[in-house]
């Protein structure tokens, strides 16, 4: 039964701008009840499978559903069950909060007394009661993001998708609009989210699909993916070039993968696992060899890095 | 149909029928509420409202008042008869740029995205910006026929002729509504609104609303006689009693192509939208 398991599956999907292959065969389940974070950089192709999943665009190869339903030809009855956070908050910047929820309420056929209790609703859910009537022009970025959550929430929809809901804001708008989606999957929503951020994806979602150039290249829980990449990176900075090779063998001894060592920064660096035993022993094992050290300290990884591990592991076996 | 009867044939038809009269009426429910959105806008705007009210006010005050002596009309009219019906079509004619600029906006600010993302009337978008756009140049024209008659304009032949012009009037708006969604949805955003003012303004000047096309050097002249404007101006001008005789085929029969022209605008520009906003999806 995997209508009632998963609320969004794709597979093989292909869209093509021009040259540029946005969709190269895009695989994606999401099971129902979930937050599943679409994971990739600037061009891998996020808005383009949103933008196919919300029937906004035709794929030109493969297939998905949507709570159910063909997005192409039963476009009509996936549109009944969704909710589209688009890249841009798409609310009407002259009217109010509440004129906007009520407008979209009326648009989604509830009955004018309806759509105004709906609408007062979400103003409350959504901690917009007090600017109701301020013309959402005049919010702030992350009131405007949480009056367009409002919106798409209206029908209550089963799915919901959200693309880059926090890109753009303030740490303060991004937790609030982190709560307010915490707070639409305690009540059953799917929410398939795409985000440039890892740290994102981490906090949010149950599933990771990270995506480059338009497919999928890694997928899994966001600890599995962390474990991948080896978790935590150590990193020493030198004073003397001279000791590289010494500490380039120290860190060996606690890395838990390949270890970088760049004479030109004069900095070696490596995965490990147990974080503060490994930050420990490799401050003693320098200090017993006598190896000045400018700077040390672990860090995790990088978007970049993730992406620059994936796509090496990804190149490797072709 | 009773439930009996309504066999396996007898379900699909039926069936048909009944989502296509609850079509129509999504359609129409959905078009007015996008309509009472622009109205609510307004609302929200009456600063905007006034001021875009203003400009053909003042120019048909400055143009009748203050030139209105010393310009002169072919065949010895009076300027303010010959200047009002132009300031009413020119008022129409930048009509487009209002169209434009609504539809350019929310396609850009995603807008129309959230729209063909829910399950709504396809038709409502553009039902409702056309609707909110007559009904403001319903009123645009009222308060412009207004000031015209403070500065003394009158119609000469009846109000059912003059009726006949204002319905000619606004049917060039209408077929001109189309072609500023055409516009809105093909522009990269509302900020091409320039580049429609470039193409709207000579079409506006190069016509008989301001100056007969006989006084302007000959091809000019042809063009501007030809100008789908300049057949509403002219009929207009019969129609209000204050007829310019003479000239080509296109401005003897103008009533006629004031009907013809925006009945071609519209059977370019609609087939043209509704293409375009479908290719919205791929
Ligand atoms: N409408 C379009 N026309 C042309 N190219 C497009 C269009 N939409 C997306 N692309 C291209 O497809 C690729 C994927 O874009 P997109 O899905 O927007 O990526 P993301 O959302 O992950 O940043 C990019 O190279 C982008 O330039
Ligand atoms: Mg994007």
């Amino acid at each position: 039964m995997t209508e009632a398991r998963f609320a969004v599956v794709a597979e093989g999907l292909r869209k093509r701008y021009g040259d540029t292959e946005a969709l190269a065969g895009l695989d994606l389940s999401v099971p129902a009840g979930t937050v599943h974070g679409l994971l990739g950089p600037n061009g891998a192709g996020k808005t383009t499978a949103v933008r196919v999943l919300t029937t906004l665009a035709r794929p030109d190869g493969g297939t998905a559903r949507v709570a159910g339903h063909d997005v192409v030809r039963e476009a009509d009855e996936v549109r009944r069950r969704i909710g589209l956070v688009g890249q841009h908050a798409a609310v009407d910047e002259v009217l109010g909060g509440r004129q906007n929820l009520v407008m979209f309420g009326r648009l989604h056929h509830l009955g004018a007394k309806q759509a105004r209790r709906r609408a007062d609703e979400m103003l409350e859910r959504f901690r917009l009661a007090d600017a109701a009537d301020r013309p959402a022009g005049r919010y702030s970025g992350g009131m405007r993001r949480r009056l367009d959550l409002a919106a798409s929430m209206i029908l209550a929809p089963p799915v919901l998708f959200l693309d880059e809901p926090t890109t753009g804001l303030d740490p303060r708008g991004r937790n609030e609009v982190w709560g307010a989606i915490r707070a639409l999957v305690d009540g059953g929503t799917t929410v398939l989210l795409t985000t440039q951020y890892l740290e994102e994806a981490d906090r949010l979602a149950s599933g990771i699909s990270v995506i480059d150039r338009g497919r999928v290249i890694a997928e899994g829980t966001p600890d599995t993916l962390k474990a991948r990449l080896g978790g935590d990176r150590i990193e020493v900075v030198l004073d003397d070039p001279a000791s590289l090779t010494a500490a380039a063998e120290i860190v060996a001894k606690v890395a838990a993968g390949e270890v970088d060592a760049d004479a030109e920064t004069l900095r070696v660096g490596a995965p490990v696992s147990g974080r503060a035993a490994a930050l420990t022993e490799t401050v003693r094992a320098l200090d017993d060899a006598g190896v000045a050290v400018a700077d040390i300290g672990l860090r995790r990884p990088t978007l970049d890095e993730v992406f620059l591990h994936l796509t090496e592991e990804k190149e490797v076996p072709l | 149909m009773s439930e009996a009867n309504r066999g396996v044939w007898g379900v699909v038809p039926s069936q048909g029928k009944r989502v296509s009269v609850q079509t129509m009426r999504w359609a129409v429910a959905d078009g007015r509420t996008l309509t009472g959105r622009a109205l609510a806008h307004w609302a929200r705007q009456p600063g905007e409202v006034v001021l875009g009210l203003l400009f053909p006010v003042m120019v048909v005050l400055m143009m009748g008042y203050l030139f209105g002596g010393q310009m002169d009309v072919p065949g010895g009219g009076n300027y303010r008869a010959f200047i009002v019906p132009g300031m009413f079509a020119l008022t129409m004619a930048f009509g487009v740029e209002t169209t434009f600029a609504a539809v350019a906006s929310d396609a850009a600010k995603g807008v129309t995205d959230r729209f063909r993302s829910m399950a709504m009337s396809p038709s409502a978008v553009v039902v409702g910006r056309a609707t909110a756009d007559m009904l403001h140049s319903v009123v645009a024209l009222a308060v412009m026929a207004a000031c015209g008659v403070l500065i003394g304009w009158r119609v000469h032949d009846g109000a059912g002729k003059a009726l006949a012009g204002l319905g000619l009037l606004l049917l060039l708006r209408f077929s001109l509504v189309w072609l500023g969604v055409y516009l809105g949805l093909i522009a990269k955003g509302p900020e091409s609104v320039m580049a429609i003012q470039v193409l709207v303004w000579p079409i506006g000047f190069l016509s008989s609303a301001m100056v007969a096309p006989s006084t302007m050097p000959g091809w000019l002249g042809a063009v501007a006689e030809w100008n789908p404007m300049s057949a509403t101006v002219t009929a207009c001008r019969e129609l209000f009693g204050a007829p310019v005789t003479g000239g080509s085929w296109a401005a003897q029969h103008s009533v006629l192509m004031a009907v013809v022209w925006p009945l071609v605008i519209a059977a370019v520009f609609v087939p043209l939208s509704v293409r375009r906003y479908r290719a919205l999806g791929r």
